[in-house]
C-alpha cells in the first residue's frame, strides 16, 4: 500500500505530483491511499519523495475536470481521479465513452461542484459591516469546497467595495485591489443583519404571484439547505398559506366597471379609425394610408407599409415589385442589397436618385418565416391588384413623364396585364395616361444570376434601361 | 395626497411589475467592475438570486418607476380605469435600491419599466435617464433590461441601448385584433416599427464579420411577451406570431405569461386561474421551435391547440409513427433530436459516445435518466421496438407525465 498525502482538501497540483509519480511508478489504483494533511494515517507507508518520472501528457479537458472534481466533499473523488488517470493511458479516449460508471461519477461530480458554485453566486448575501463605510461581510455554507475558485468572480463583480466571504472551510477577502484567502469561520464572525433586508423581503413578497403558487418548483431551485442564510425565505411559509385565499378573493371579487374614461376612449378610436375609400390628395395621405392599409392581408406579419419616396414632381418614377427584410425594418424603399445595386446602376447611367420617385407595386413585404429568417415571397395576382389602388393614387399624384417597371411583378402592376421583361426591354412603351414606360430586370434578378458572363451581360442591360428612361423623361 | 415611503412605493411598484415574465440576466456583453469606480460584471450566463414561491426566478430588481399610466389596457392592473394604488419613484430613490440590492448580491441589476405618464417620450426619457445615471455616475456595470415606450422617438428609443443589456416591447394580445379592442391605445403598427428600428440598431452596432472591431458599446438583445388566455388566441396564433417575431426582428426571446387574475380586474376580461399547463407546452413548443428544429407548422396549425395531455414533442412523434422508430447508432443529429425523451445535451452525448462504441439501451439510460419513453420509438444495439412500435396505442406504455412543472427560464 501506498499513501498519498495532499496539503489541503483541494490540493490539485499536490494531487497531480503524486498522480504522476504513482502512475510513473506504476502503482495501481487499488494500492494507494489518498488522505489528506491532518487526518490520522493508520494505514501503509508513506509515499516516497517524488521522483523524476517519464512525464506523458493527459488532455487539457482531464485536467479542467480534475480540478472541479477536487472541490466535490466526497472522499471517493481523489481515488477516482487516480483511476481515471490509470485507464486514460490505455483508454485514451476513456472522457468520450460519457456512460462508463468512473466517467459517469466524475461528470456527477463535477456537475454537483459547478451547480455548489453557481449557487454561491447567487445566494450569498453581504451585509454592511457596522462601523464601516462599504465594507461587507456575508456567510455561506457552500455543500463543496468552491469559495477558492468561485471567490474571483466576487472580485470581478465587486471590484469597488472591501468584502469578506466566511466560510466554514475557508474565507475570502477583497481589500478593493488584491484577493486573500483565511482559514474558516463561524456564523457568528459576520454580521448579524443588514438596514436592507427589509426591503428586499418586501420585494420577494410583493414579486411573488399568489395566483401562481409553485413551492416545488421553487424549492427545486432554491433547495432547503440554503435557506438559513438566505433573509427573505423567512416570509416563505406564510406567503404560501395565504396565496389561495388571496388568489380566491382576486377570483371572486366583482369586476369593477371600465370607468367613463375609459368608454370615451374607446368611442373616439371607434370614431377615428381611417375611413376606407377617400382617395389620397397628396403623397403625406398616401404614406399614411398605406401603412394603416387592410385591403388584402399582407399587413398582418409586415413592420409596416413602405410607401414611395421622392420629389412630389418628379419626371422619372421606379417601380419595384415590395419592399424586402431591410426595407420593412427601415420603412424606406430600396434601402436593403437590391437597393444598393439600383444605386450603383443609377450612378453608372448618370440618372440622380435624389430626382426621381422610387415605390413598389406592393406596399408590405410578403415573406415566410423560415427558421430564424425571412424568406422573400413573390406577391400573388390578388395582393398586386389590391394594391394597385395605392399605385395609382402615386401615380396620379407625381404624374411621371417615364415608368420604370423593374421586373415582372411591376410589370403586371403598372401594365395592368403580365408583361414579359425579356421581350419588351429595351424601348420606349405606351402608357393610357400619356406616359411612357420602360421594363426592365429587378435589381436583385442582378443579384441571382449564377453565371458570371450572363451577370455582367444583364447587369449592362439594366443600365442601358436606366439611361434610355432619363432621355425619354428629360 | 399622502406621501408614501419608500417602503410602500417598493411594494406598490413592484407588484405592479410582477406581471411581466421576463426576468432574464443572460446574454450581456461580458464585462467586469476591475478597474472602474463602481460595482457590477455580467458574465453571459444569468443568475437567479432567488426563487419566489411561484417558482419563478428573482434575477432583477423589476419595478415600474410610476405606476401612473393613461393607458386604459384591460388586462393591466396599472390601466387607468384601475382602482390600485399609485406611487412613483424618483431617480434617486431607483438608482440607490438598484446599488443597495446589488451590492449586497441580492440580483444581478435592473428591470425597469413604467406606466406611461404625461407622454411616451416623456416616460421614456425618465427611464433612460435612471439607466444613464446608473452607468455614467456610478459606473455601473450589471445589467440593465428596460422597457421601450414603443410611441416615443425613435432618437429616444435608440438612445436606451446606448446603456441597456437588454430592451423589450410587449405585444400582450397574440391577435392585432384583439390588442385594439382590449388595448385601444396601443398601436401594433407601431411596435413592429420600435422592434424594426431596434434590430436595425443591434446590428449596426455588432461586431463586424472581421472580429478585429472593437465590439461598440450598445444592447445586444430584444425580447417581448405574449399573455396567454386574455383573449380568443389558439396556440398555433400565437406560435406563430413568434414565429414572425424571431424571424422579423431577431428577438432572443419570446415569453408566454397566463393571463393571470389581477385586484380590481376589468369586468371585460374573465376572472380565472392562470392557465399555467397551456403557458408551459407553448414554452416547450417554443423550444422545439429554437433549438430542435421543428418548423412551427409541424407543432400546430393557426386556429389548432396543443394537447394539453402529452407533450408537443411526443405528440409529433404520436403523429409521425412512420418516422420512428429511429437507429441511434446511425441516425443524423437532426433526427435524434426528434426523439421523444431525448434533450440536446443528452443528443449530444449520444453523438460523442457512439463514436467510441455501439450504444445500447443502458447507455441511453445514464444519458438521460430514463430510457422508458425513449424505447418505442429507438433501435439501439440490444433493443428493437417490435411490436410496441407499432402498437395502435402507445399511451399505456409511456411512462405518466409527472405533474407539470414550470420550465425554468433559462
Amino acid at each position: 500500500m501506498r499513501v498519498a498525502r495532499l496539503s489541503s482538501e483541494i490540493d490539485f497540483d499536490g494531487w497531480r505530483r503524486q498522480a504522476r509519480t504513482l502512475r510513473a511508478q506504476g502503482v495501481a489504483p487499488e494500492h494507494v491511499i489518498w488522505t489528506v494533511e491532518g487526518e490520522g494515517d493508520l494505514f501503509g507507508e508513506e509515499t516516497a519523495a517524488p521522483v523524476v518520472e517519464p512525464t506523458f501528457t493527459v488532455s487539457r479537458e482531464f485536467v479542467a475536470l480534475a480540478q472541479s472534481v477536487i472541490q466535490h466533499r466526497s472522499p471517493e473523488r481523489l481515488p477516482l481521479l487516480y483511476r481515471l488517470l490509470w485507464r486514460l493511458r490505455e483508454e485514451p479516449n476513456l472522457l468520450s465513452v460519457v456512460t462508463d460508471p468512473d466517467v459517469l461519477k466524475a461528470s456527477h461530480f463535477d456537475q454537483a461542484v459547478h451547480r455548489a458554485s453557481h449557487k454561491m453566486k447567487a445566494f450569498v448575501r453581504f451585509r454592511e459591516v457596522p462601523g464601516e463605510t462599504e465594507a461587507y461581510a456575508a456567510w455561506f455554507e457552500p455543500p463543496h469546497r468552491v469559495t477558492e475558485a468561485t471567490a474571483p468572480f466576487f472580485a470581478r463583480r465587486f471590484s469597488g467595495m472591501a468584502w469578506s466571504l466566511l466560510t466554514p472551510d475557508t474565507c475570502a477577502h477583497w481589500d478593493g485591489a488584491q484577493l486573500s484567502f483565511s482559514p474558516g469561520a463561524d456564523r457568528s464572525q459576520a454580521p448579524a443583519d443588514d438596514a436592507l433586508e427589509e426591503a428586499w423581503a418586501t420585494y420577494f413578497a410583493s414579486i411573488f404571484n399568489p395566483a401562481r403558487l409553485n413551492a416545488s418548483a421553487m424549492q427545486q431551485h432554491m433547495p432547503k439547505r440554503y435557506w438559513r442564510n438566505l433573509p427573505e425565505t423567512r416570509l416563505i411559509p406564510n406567503l404560501i398559506a395565504t396565496a389561495q385565499e388571496r388568489t380566491a378573493a382576486m377570483v371572486q371579487s366583482a369586476p369593477t366597471t371600465p370607468s367613463r374614461r375609459t368608454m370615451k376612449v374607446a368611442l373616439r378610436m371607434a370614431r377615428d379609425r381611417p375611413a376606407e375609400g377617400g382617395a389620397p390628395s397628396n403623397l403625406e395621405e398616401v404614406a399614411a394610408g398605406v401603412d394603416v392599409c387592410r385591403r388584402c392581408d399582407l399587413w398582418r406579419d409586415a413592420t409596416q407599409g413602405v410607401a414611395g419616396e421622392g420629389p412630389g414632381r418628379a419626371r422619372l418614377m421606379f417601380v419595384g415589385e415590395q419592399p424586402g427584410d431591410q426595407e420593412d425594418l427601415a420603412g424606406h424603399p430600396f434601402v436593403g442589397p437590391a437597393g444598393k445595386v439600383l444605386d450603383r446602376a443609377l450612378a453608372e447611367a448618370g440618372v440622380p436618385r435624389s430626382e426621381t420617385y422610387v415605390t413598389n407595386a406592393v406596399k408590405h413585404f410578403k415573406h415566410e418565416p423560415r427558421g430564424k429568417r425571412r424568406l422573400h415571397k413573390t406577391p400573388d395576382r390578388g395582393e398586386v391588384q389590391a394594391c394597385r389602388w395605392w399605385l395609382d393614387a402615386e401615380r396620379r399624384i407625381v404624374r411621371p413623364h417615364v415608368i420604370v417597371a423593374l421586373g415582372a411583378t411591376a410589370a403586371l402592376s403598372v401594365f395592368g396585364k403580365a408583361t414579359p421583361i425579356a421581350a419588351n426591354r429595351g424601348q420606349a412603351l405606351q402608357l393610357p395616361d400619356q406616359a411612357q414606360a420602360v421594363v426592365t430586370y429587378h435589381p436583385s434578378f442582378l443579384l441571382r444570376v449564377p453565371d458570371e458572363a450572363a451577370k455582367a451581360k444583364a447587369y449592362a442591360e439594366f443600365v442601358e434601361d436606366l439611361k434610355l428612361a432619363w432621355s425619354l423623361a428629360a | 395626497m399622502a406621501v408614501l415611503d419608500l417602503k410602500s412605493k417598493l411594494a406598490i411598484l413592484s407588484d405592479a411589475a410582477k406581471y411581466d415574465a421576463s426576468c432574464a440576466s443572460s446574454g450581456g456583453r461580458k464585462r467586469d467592475s476591475l478597474g472602474g469606480k463602481g460595482v457590477g460584471s455580467t458574465e453571459g450566463m444569468g443568475i437567479c438570486h432567488a426563487y419566489a414561491p411561484d417558482g419563478r426566478c428573482i434575477s432583477l430588481l423589476k419595478i415600474l418607476l410610476t405606476n401612473f399610466c393613461i393607458y386604459d389596457c384591460a388586462y393591466c392592473i396599472n390601466r387607468s380605469s384601475s382602482n390600485v394604488k399609485r406611487a412613483r419613484f424618483t431617480l434617486e430613490e431607483v438608482v440607490d435600491l438598484t446599488l443597495g440590492f446589488y451590492k449586497r448580491n441580492y440580483i444581478e441589476g435592473l428591470f425597469l419599466s413604467s406606466g406611461i405618464i404625461r407622454s411616451g417620450d416623456y416616460t421614456m426619457e425618465e427611464m433612460v435617464r435612471v439607466a444613464k445615471t446608473l452607468r455614467e455616475v456610478h459606473d455601473f456595470r450589471g445589467y440593465i433590461h428596460l422597457k421601450l415606450i414603443p410611441e416615443a422617438s425613435p432618437a429616444l428609443v435608440l438612445e436606451a441601448g446606448l446603456y441597456a443589456d437588454r430592451v423589450s416591447i410587449n405585444i400582450e394580445l397574440p391577435k392585432d385584433e384583439s390588442l385594439t379592442a382590449l388595448a385601444p391605445e396601443k398601436d401594433v403598427g407601431v411596435i413592429k416599427k420600435a422592434m424594426g428600428g431596434v434590430r436595425l440598431a443591434i446590428e449596426e452596432h455588432a461586431p463586424s464579420g472581421n472580429g478585429t472591431a472593437q465590439p461598440k458599446k450598445y444592447v445586444t438583445g430584444q425580447s417581448t411577451q405574449l399573455i396567454v388566455g386574455a383573449d380568443e388566441a389558439a396556440d398555433g396564433d400565437i406560435l406563430a406570431r413568434s414565429e414572425s417575431l424571431y424571424g422579423s426582428y431577431g428577438l432572443k426571446r419570446v415569453y408566454y405569461s397566463a393571463f393571470s387574475p389581477i385586484p380590481d380586474s376589468s369586468s371585460r376580461l374573465p376572472p380565472q386561474k392562470p392557465p399555467l399547463m397551456r403557458e408551459h407546452r407553448l414554452y416547450q413548443a417554443d423550444w422545439l421551435m429554437r433549438y430542435y428544429g421543428f418548423e412551427r407548422a409541424e407543432i400546430a396549425a393557426p386556429g389548432q391547440n396543443l394537447d394539453l395531455a402529452v407533450d408537443p414533442k411526443l405528440a409529433w412523434a404520436l403523429a409521425n409513427r412512420d418516422r420512428f422508430p429511429i437507429d441511434v447508432n446511425k441516425a443524423d443529429r437532426e433526427m435524434l433530436l426528434r426523439i421523444p425523451g431525448l434533450g440536446v445535451k443528452s443528443v449530444d452525448g449520444l453523438v460523442i459516445l457512439r463514436r467510441q462504441k455501439r450504444v445500447r439501451l443502458d447507455d441511453l439510460k445514464k444519458l438521460c435518466g430514463s430510457e422508458k419513453k425513449l424505447r418505442p420509438f429507438v433501435i439501439a444495439d440490444d433493443w428493437t421496438p417490435g411490436p410496441l412500435g407499432d402498437a395502435d396505442n402507445l399511451t399505456p406504455h409511456l411512462p405518466c407525465d409527472a405533474a407539470p412543472q414550470q420550465l425554468s427560464l433559462f
